[in-house]
């Protein structure tokens, strides 16, 4: 039986020595190694229940007239694609168990780039010859972010549609051009055209997510090519890479990561409540909701934009930055900057432009990890900056006086960060040092 | 050039030498010993996983059942999760588990060479390359901006004008949400109305007021809005000048000492607009005051626009400054 599906392959595509190559590929084993993984299984599971929505979903601006069961919406005016969205959670079976897989899996999906990243950035696995796999990647997130936006945008939910105001003014707020762009993309002054929901949601079903899919082959082909990373070994070494081949070892591993995966988005989906868009009612442009909150990865947009003091920068009678740009624009732009930068920073700092096989622990570069905790702890500030209004409504603090300590944190924690951790590596490599000294004296006697 | 490709072709075998896949007794795969704990394991998880599977479309079926979504997700998720267990069984118990080396791929230095040199020599016969580059380059650009014009039919990219328009002009009465025209004894203090241009077209962002009243004497409006709030009303566009959200809070009396005046806050970044001062910021994020309408009472207590706003309505962008709002 093997053998007659090997030779039909084989006489076919003569595909055999390289498929022989590839189940003895080899993978280095580390937990940290499976973050990527979790993002890409994310990204299955949201392809498959994204097909099922789209099923039912209706990319409509035209009003209709709410007849459905839910008592408080009826009689209400709303969009189609509001309207077929409720139906599809309230009205269709397992409809809402795959609407809420798939928001779950978003976030999920985020989240693990975002660790995956944070692994790539703290073991120095971005260097040569990974830098362009490193790109990409990066490049990966900023189109999850975008996706995960447009995903949420088209329900047309009173949070859809605040987040799409505020995406517009944003996009407004872009110097000398912004309010052509968003003439330009939303197809008149806000709420724009009808066509821009269908627009959107062709961006959301269709274009963003063929490229993400191409940009993972691209990811994935690279990290092929070049092998995976490894931390250093009795056997592994810049030169040699160890580990569990793909078959018969690696292959169930991974299986058995990519249904856990599964089950866990579809547990949540099924047990854990996620935008009841159905509570929020249709957006209308005269409408919003107190204590809104968007989707977790886009908490740094919120904390940024909030944060700001009042000001636009005018030359005259001309708005040269409006406010609403630092946050929302210039402040993600100059994260997604400086890591874009990175390698190319680090390898002129020092020096250093030679091949890097073996992973560096966190606390072999001081530097690097401790600018990296740093700038992420900058962000995450801004982050927590973002549920300033959660905390007043659970604990009673005062907003405008968190916000004034945030907007002093924002700066203090990161230099602290910075300190600490430098000298916790520094620290770290001092004691090996000592310990190695020590097991060598105990060993001499004998 | 055959010669150079003959040699590109013996480069590229030749660094494809097989390594010995194989031991000395013949096997790939090392031996290893039966488990039969760890085989009756993945069948009994696979058993799990296959009633769970089954219990999903007797649970889609049963109309009666309470909390559905639940009970399908709760099959689902675990039957992925048995499957998932019974596969790291198999990968951590039955599986051989071998460790592999294998020597990480390098450059091809004399491949790279060959290809410089392919393209080097490929170009020899060009005498004026600089020149035929910037032509081709120019091509390219010209031929960019030709497939990309087409976009700009997506929207009106370089008429901004309608930015400044509002529906409302002296004479248009507020109504609310129902379409009934609002009367200055309809407005108390202590709480915000929100009303719209009677007749007019509400999803746009020169529509919606926030209207609310003040004690007279607390005014404390620029001289040139004086009479711009009969009795107290005072009516503001909706929509926060920062980011575009519709302005849903209004902060009195119940604040903490340090938050005194009454304002309109918006929920999206809380930009807070002080309402007796004309709009002004007061705290948060927006760069500009929110645009004011004037009022005027109408023979039957009927509130009515005296004019347009003080200010482009909604947020800020390169020419908000450049002009008022317009009919």
């Amino acid at each position: 039986m093997i053998r007659g599906i090997v030779r039909y392959v084989d006489e076919r595509s003569g595909g055999a020595p390289f498929f022989r190559k590839a189940l003895r590929y080899v993978f280095p084993d580390h937990w940290s190694f499976l973050l990527g993984e979790v993002a890409l299984y994310s990204f299955v599971v949201l392809v498959g229940t994204g097909i099922y929505l789209t099923l039912f979903f209706k990319p409509s601006l035209a009003p209709v007239v709410y007849h459905g069961h839910y008592l408080p919406l009826r009689g209400r005016e709303m969009s189609e694609a509001y309207e077929s969205t409720v139906h599809l959670s309230l009205n269709v079976k397992a409809g809402l168990l795959m609407r809420q897989t798939h928001h779950w899996a978003a976030n999920v999906f985020v989240a693990a780039i975002v660790v995956h990243l944070l692994r790539i950035f703290f073991t120095g696995a971005f260097r040569k010859p990974r830098d362009l796999t490193y790109y990409i990647g990066l490049l990966m997130l900023t189109l999850a972010l975008l996706e995960g936006y447009a995903g949420y945008s088209i329900v047309d939910d009173l949070l859809s549609g605040m987040g799409l105001a505020i995406g517009y003014s944003v996009l407004m707020s872009i110097p000398f051009v912004g309010a052509n762009l968003a003439q330009l993309v939303w197809g008149g002054p806000f709420p724009g055209a009808d066509d821009f929901e269908s627009r959107l949601y062709i961006v959301h079903v269709l274009i963003l997510p063929v490229v993400i899919g191409g940009l993972i082959l691209l990811h994935l082909t690279l990290v092929a090519a070049r092998h995976h990373t490894q931390f250093i070994g009795p056997r592994a070494t810049e030169k040699k890479v160890v580990g569990t081949p793909t078959f018969p070892g690696y292959a169930p591993r991974s299986l058995g990561l990519a249904f856990a995966v599964g089950a866990v988005l579809f547990l949540m989906g099924g047990l854990i409540q996620i935008n009841p868009i159905w509570q929020w009612g249709p957006y209308h442009v005269s409408q919003a909701t107190n204590g809104a909150q968007p989707d977790w990865y886009l908490g740094w947009l919120i904390g940024a934009l909030r944060l700001i003091p009042s000001f636009d920068v005018t030359v005259g009678n001309y708005t040269l930055v409006p406010n609403a740009f630092w946050g929302g624009a210039g402040f993600p732009l100059f994260v997604f900057l400086v890591l874009f930068m990175w390698p190319t920073l680090e390898r002129r700092v020092t020096g250093d432009h030679a091949f890097h096989n073996l992973l560096d622990r966190p606390r072999d570069a001081p530097w690097r990890t401790a600018i990296g905790v740093a700038f992420f702890t900058w962000i995450f500030v801004v982050f927590l900056a973002g549920a300033a209004d959660r905390m007043f409504v659970l604990f009673g603090l005062s907003y405008q006086a968190q916000i004034w300590a945030f907007r002093i944190v924002v700066w203090v924690l990161p230099v602290v960060a910075l300190v600490v951790t430098k000298r916790v590596c520094e620290e770290l490599l001092r004691g090996e040092v000592v310990e190695a000294r020590r097991k060598l004296v105990e060993a001499e006697p004998a | 050039m055959k010669r150079w490709l003959i040699a590109l072709l013996v480069l590229l075998l030749g660094r494809r030498r097989q390594r010995p896949l194989v031991d000395e007794d013949g096997r790939i795969v090392p031996p290893g010993g039966p488990d039969r704990r760890a085989e009756n394991l993945v069948l009994l998880l696979f058993g799990a996983a296959t009633v769970c599977g089954f219990a999903f479309p007797v649970i889609y079926a049963w109309d009666a059942i309470p909390n559905q979504t639940q009970f399908l997700g709760l099959a689902l998720g675990l039957a992925l999760a048995f499957v998932s267990a019974a596969c790291i069984v198999i990968a951590k118990r039955l599986v051989v588990s071998e460790e592999l080396e294998e020597e990480y791929s390098t450059t091809h230095p004399d491949d790279e060479e060959a290809l410089e040199q392919l393209v080097d020599e490929s170009g020899s016969r060009f005498t004026r390359k600089r020149l035929l580059v910037l032509a081709g380059a120019g091509a390219g650009t010209a031929l960019g901006a030709a497939l990309l014009t087409p976009a700009a039919s997506l929207g009106p990219v370089f008429d901004v004008s309608s930015l400044y328009r509002t529906p409302w002009r002296r004479g248009i009465r507020l109504v609310d949400e129902l379409g009934n025209a609002f009367h200055a004894d309809d407005i108390e203090e202590a709480t915000f109305y929100t009303a719209y241009p009677e007749h007019a077209d509400r999803e746009q962002m020169g529509a919606p007021l926030v209207v609310v009243r003040l004690e007279p004497a607390a005014l404390q409006l620029p001289d040139d809005r004086r009479g711009w709030a009969p009795e107290g009303i005072l009516a503001y566009s909706k929509i926060c000048t920062h980011a575009g959200c519709a302005i849903a809070l209004y902060r009195k009396p119940t604040f903490p000492a340090v938050e005194p005046e009454p304002a309109l806050v918006c929920p999206c970044h809380y930009s807070t607009f002080n309402v007796a001062t004309g709009g002004q910021v007061i705290f948060g994020p927006a760069g500009r005051p929110l645009p004011q309408l004037p009022l005027e009472i109408a023979g039957g207590g009927e509130l009515r626009a005296a004019g347009n706003f003080s200010g482009p309505v909604g947020p800020s962008w390169w020419g908000v400054r450049n002009h008022g709002a317009r009919p």
